[in-house]
């Protein structure tokens, strides 16, 4: 396993956002987390990337515990969340973006932004083309589609060289298009590089598509972990979306 | 016209003095949305640190005092930060005006302990004793000193912060400190050098215009109002708006002069009310989100 919790949960006063969640994401899969809104997904992930620390539980990256860690250290060992540093700097072009995620951990913090960027540049195109935007790499970062910007996104988390990306909704918002593209590149991401992909989903569609492993989050807990096909059929999954009067689509006929 | 040439080197040197004690305070606000009170207080140090390092010489000790006096300054705020403005910020702006108020308070009082309510003064040093021939004019040598290190600050700054990955760094810490640290970034770290940084260009500002004030427990007080102006004005978290206001702020000082000298004091004030009547935000700066 890439990444392991145990009995990890969150509390915010009264209120247990994440209740003695038990995870374990193997190396190499896509690893899926559904469902109701307010189930606790975001707050899973916030504990997971350092942002929020556990009220109690473990996390293991590699066998390495770092719950509790700070979020820089956790991303330089290698649990990446795809991050919207286009916000920061909208006039950058696509390819000074990418540069500039390379080179945002350098220790040498007093070196020449431009002679950085011409060090890594080749690094910078070759991860264009891994999530198909070499065609505009001259374009201004933030005159792009929704769709070719959340590739960007994703361009940017790997600059970091993740051993485990992190995606939360990456489909959120996006037209059916651009839904098909962003999840054809998650697939393909980890097909081609064997990077493991956790998400968390809306559209179930993208989740019974590309997922190896799904866990549904109720109320802060997993009632379930399986296969597309366990979770699809287990019962307490579809009492869960029809109790939200939201059933689960595509169930198999 | 030889007037012309006094007031418009009395601006200058005015703005210089306004400046180095705003960049460092606009910085800090720009970089960790923190209003630090205590930014006076570092212009303080400064200027008292320089006075004991000097002692009564008036040779080339000046020189040397006022780097160290600059970098023990940069120190203390190093130590402020990891004390008392790591555990504030994002906390609502009443907290961090109380806190750092309250630092301001301490300082003050632990100056008084050490260096006394005596006024301290420290020598122009002695190449830049008397004044130069401008235009016919004689200004003070040492306002070439002050109006000098104003702009190297300002260059300095606006190269350090275009240029380099630190300020690459703290401009993407001013938008986005969540995607920052999601790249790999120790914010922790960075917001401990940008606050030692601000505190170091307090600490630099008191130091270079101690020669030309009274030393005393109490100009801390009368620097951060100053500051706030020119900071406000100028846009929070803006360089560059704290030098243009800097200017405007010490023109309008100059006009107060030469129009209504019993008024003269009220003129800057009015010139930042005028101004935020018209841009809340101040001239560089941006709408809250």
């Amino acid at each position: 396993m890439i990444l392991s919790t145990r009995s990890l949960t969150k509390q915010f006063g009264s209120f247990t956002a994440v209740d003695d969640v038990d995870l374990d994401v193997a190396e190499g899969t896509i690893h899926s987390i559904i469902g109701p809104n307010g189930a606790g997904k975001t707050t899973l992930f916030r504990l997971l990337t350092g942002v929020h620390a556990p009220t109690a539980g473990r996390v293991t990256l590699e066998g390495a515990e770092i719950a509790g860690r700070k979020p820089h250290s956790i991303a330089r060992k290698g649990l990446v969340q795809s991050f919207q540093l286009t916000s920061v700097f909208p006039r950058l072009s696509v390819l000074e973006s990418v540069q500039a995620a390379i080179i945002a951990p350098t220790r040498r913090p007093l070196d020449l932004v431009t002679r950085y960027h011409r060090s890594v540049e080749g690094e910078a195109r070759a991860l264009l083309a891994r999530v198909g935007l070499e065609s505009v790499a001259g374009s201004q970062a933030n005159s792009l589609s929704h769709g070719d910007q959340r590739a960007l996104d994703i361009a940017l988390a790997l600059a970091t060289k993740p051993k485990l990306l992190l995606l939360d909704e990456p489909t959120a918002g996006m037209s059916p298009a651009e839904t098909q593209k962003t999840t054809q590149l998650v697939s393909e991401l980890n097909r081609t590089t064997g990077l493991t992909i956790l998400f968390s989903e809306h559209d179930m569609d993208v989740v019974w598509g590309i997922s190896h492993r799904v866990s549904v989050l109720h109320q802060g807990a997993v009632i379930a972990e399986g296969s597309v096909a366990e979770v699809q059929s287990n019962p307490e999954v579809m009492t869960v979306y029809l109790g939200e009067g939201e059933p689960l689509e595509k169930l198999p006929a | 016209m030889d007037t012309v040439v006094i007031e418009v080197s009395g601006t200058l040197s005015a703005a210089s003095s306004l400046f180095l004690a705003s960049a460092g305070l606009t910085l800090i606000f720009g970089a960790m949305r923190v209003i630090n009170l205590a930014h006076g207080s570092f212009y303080m140090f400064g200027a008292f640190l320089t006075t004991s390092l000097v002692g009564f010489a008036t040779g080339a000790r000046f020189w040397w005092a006022v780097p160290v006096a600059a970098l023990a300054v940069a120190l203390i705020g190093a130590g402020v930060e990891l004390g008392v403005i790591r555990h504030i910020y994002g906390k609502e702006h009443l907290t961090q005006l109380l806190a750092t108020y309250a630092l301001f308070l301490i300082f003050a009082d632990l100056a008084l302990r050490i260096w006394g309510a005596e006024s301290r003064a420290v020598p122009v040093p002695k190449s830049f004793f008397g004044s130069i021939e401008i235009a016919g004019e004689q200004i003070p040598k040492y306002n070439l000193v002050i109006v000098g290190t104003a702009i190297a600050v300002g260059v300095g700054l606006w190269l350090l912060l275009k240029l380099t990955t630190l300020g690459w760094r703290i401009r993407a810490a001013v938008d986005d400190p969540e995607s920052l640290e999601a790249s790999g970034v120790n914010l922790q770290l960075l917001f401990t050098v940008v606050f030692a940084l601000g505190a170091l260009l307090a600490g630099l500002g008191g130091a270079v215009i101690s020669p030309q004030i009274a030393v005393t427990p109490g100009i801390d007080g009368s620097i951060i109002v100053g500051a706030f102006i020119v900071t406000v004005v100028g846009g929070l978290g803006s360089i560059l708006g704290a030098a243009v206001a800097a200017l405007l702020i010490g023109a309008s000082e100059t006009a107060g002069t030469l129009a209504a000298p019993d008024w003269a004091s009220t003129f800057p004030y009015i010139a930042m009310i005028a101004i935020l009547a018209v841009r809340p935000w101040g001239l560089f700066g941006q709408p809250e989100r």
